[in-house]
């Protein structure tokens, strides 16, 4: 049973996002994501600056069995990306919602989260 | 969508936690836990993995030797009772119909291991073979469970459970014998670079005995080990996979297996003149293998470009090696290229291939 945290939203391409309450959010990729990829070797990431409209990529993760685009759940620009996902990538298997977060953004629209699943509408989703 | 087809321990996959996807038509276990470190598990103590989808034949008669030379590349009359040949079996072409095994238990009978995907192709093609020999080949692939226990401690975990005196069973040998009260095929081999044993036995004992190597092995680090470390281990090792390194259009002496083509035995055999050629000639690509320094992972079919930036060839295996923490693999090049500097492109990055010859990590096997 994949982990769905009540205070966060969700795209529908499986990354979430986390809201700060001050315009900006932090963005990684869900735990049903990270299980159905399984073993995670890469994650190639923007660079702070970019600027990134909703649903565009952002970014790339590999595993052993693929590689898979990672999408902008909202329109926003990126003020730092986990540079230690580098050297540790697998983190975002044992953490996805913690240490293996992926960006800090922010937001071109706050309002824009609404946009967003809540988490009883993500676990229907993944149902 | 057709059936899937599931081995005796199918359910066993289940109940410890497998993901089970279609290998080749088989419902089987690609991991349990994590693919890496079941992969590091292998190395650093040991694994089990269920190859109960390989096929087995038997093939008998007072002809089988005649026969199975014929049949194969490398030279089956170096056998003796108890010992194992591993062997490219070509198309007339050089191309190659399989790789297998050759076990012989006694003269006029020995036993095949083919792989899973191959079962239907090579018996119809074993039984085409046999006409003018006196054999009988006989598919035994539903009656056989196989599995095997890879790793540095494979050997004290089977010994454990067994009379057989197992260090009297050198690197591709066998015997006969009953292992935690399970008759089996005791063989020294594997497909991981370790030293290791695959057993094996009738279908319907496949549960007890798994259970038995599970718990005998628990004190020696076993893990349960799925084909996602199978296959990154026997990239680790540099053993070529069917329908990767070797293909009907890919020979064994491109593949660089020429240490397994026999080109002067006696009788000669199927594909030999056109592998006498390939070798005189010289072959127009070859298979190399490579790491880049890099841990993205460069998959089959990404393109490889020579010193110009021109494709001359393709990559045939990929993936990242978790001991060297770093993307290793295999390619089919040009044989014009294959000294020069070669790179694929991995999304917009170029990456440098190193080749190296294998395995690309250091094993322990005898």
């Amino acid at each position: 049973m994949s982990s769905v945290p009540s205070d966060l939203r969700y795209a529908k391409s499986h990354e979430w996002l986390k809201p700060t309450g001050d315009g900006t959010a932090t963005v990684g990729i869900t735990d049903y994501a990270q299980n159905s990829l399984g073993d995670i070797t890469y994650v190639q990431l923007p660079k702070a600056g970019a600027t990134l409209a909703a649903g565009q990529v952002y970014g790339v993760v590999e595993s052993v069995k693929a590689a898979s685009d990672l999408y902008m759940p909202v329109a926003g620009t990126v003020l730092e990306v986990n540079a230690a996902l580098d050297s540790a990538p697998e983190t975002v298997n044992g953490a996805p919602y913690a240490g293996g977060w992926m960006l800090k953004v922010k937001l071109a629209d706050p309002a824009s989260v609404a946009t967003l699943l809540d988490a009883a509408a993500y676990e229907k989703l993944i149902d | 969508m057709s059936q899937l087809k599931r081995t005796p321990l199918r359910d066993f996959h289940a109940a410890h936690g497998a993901r089970l996807v279609d290998f080749a038509g088989w419902e089987m276990p690609v991991q349990y836990r994590s693919i890496l470190e079941e992969h590091k598990a292998v190395r650093r103590a040991a694994g089990l993995f269920d190859v109960s989808h390989m096929g087995e034949v038997d093939v008998k008669g007072p002809d089988a030797l005649r026969y199975l030379n014929h049949l194969v590349t490398n030279d089956v009359s170096k056998l003796f009772p108890g010992r194992v040949l591993y062997s490219p079996m070509c198309y007339p072409n050089g191309g190659v119909v399989d790789d297998l095994l050759v076990y012989m238990r006694a003269p006029e009978d020995y036993f095949l291991c083919i792989n899973a995907g191959n079962i239907d192709k090579d018996v119809a093609w074993l039984l085409e073979q046999a006409r003018g020999f006196n054999v009988t080949v006989t598919d035994r692939s539903a009656d056989y469970a196989l599995i095997a226990i890879q790793g540095p401690t494979a050997a004290a975990i089977v010994q454990s459970l067994t009379g057989a005196k197992l260090d009297r069973i050198g690197y591709y040998h066998f015997a006969e014998g009953t292992v935690a009260g399970v008759h089996c095929i005791i063989s020294r081999t594997g497909y991981t670079g370790e030293d290791g044993f695959e057993l094996y036995h009738a279908a319907g004992d496949a549960v007890a005995l798994t259970e038995a190597v599970v718990k005998a092995g628990a004190a020696h680090g076993l893990e349960l080990t799925g084909l996602g470390a199978r296959d990154s281990l026997r990239l680790e090792a540099g053993y070529p996979l069917y329908g990767h390194e070797i293909t009907a259009d890919i020979s064994p002496l491109t593949a660089g297996l020429g240490w397994t083509v026999k080109l002067d035995k006696d009788g000669g055999f199927i594909g030999r003149d056109a592998l006498v050629a390939e070798k005189k000639n010289g072959a127009p690509n070859k298979v190399v293998f490579f790491k880049t320094g890099d841990r993205r992972i460069v998959r089959a079919d990404t393109p490889v470009l020579g010193a110009d930036g021109a494709v001359v060839g393709k990559v045939l295996s990929g993936t990242l090696s978790p001991i060297l923490n770093e993307a290793i693999g295999s390619a089919l090049v040009t044989t014009a290229a294959a000294g020069s500097p070669l790179a694929v492109d991995i999304r917009g990055t170029l990456l440098q291939l190193h080749l190296v010859k294998p395995p690309f990590v250091q094993l322990k096997k005898s």
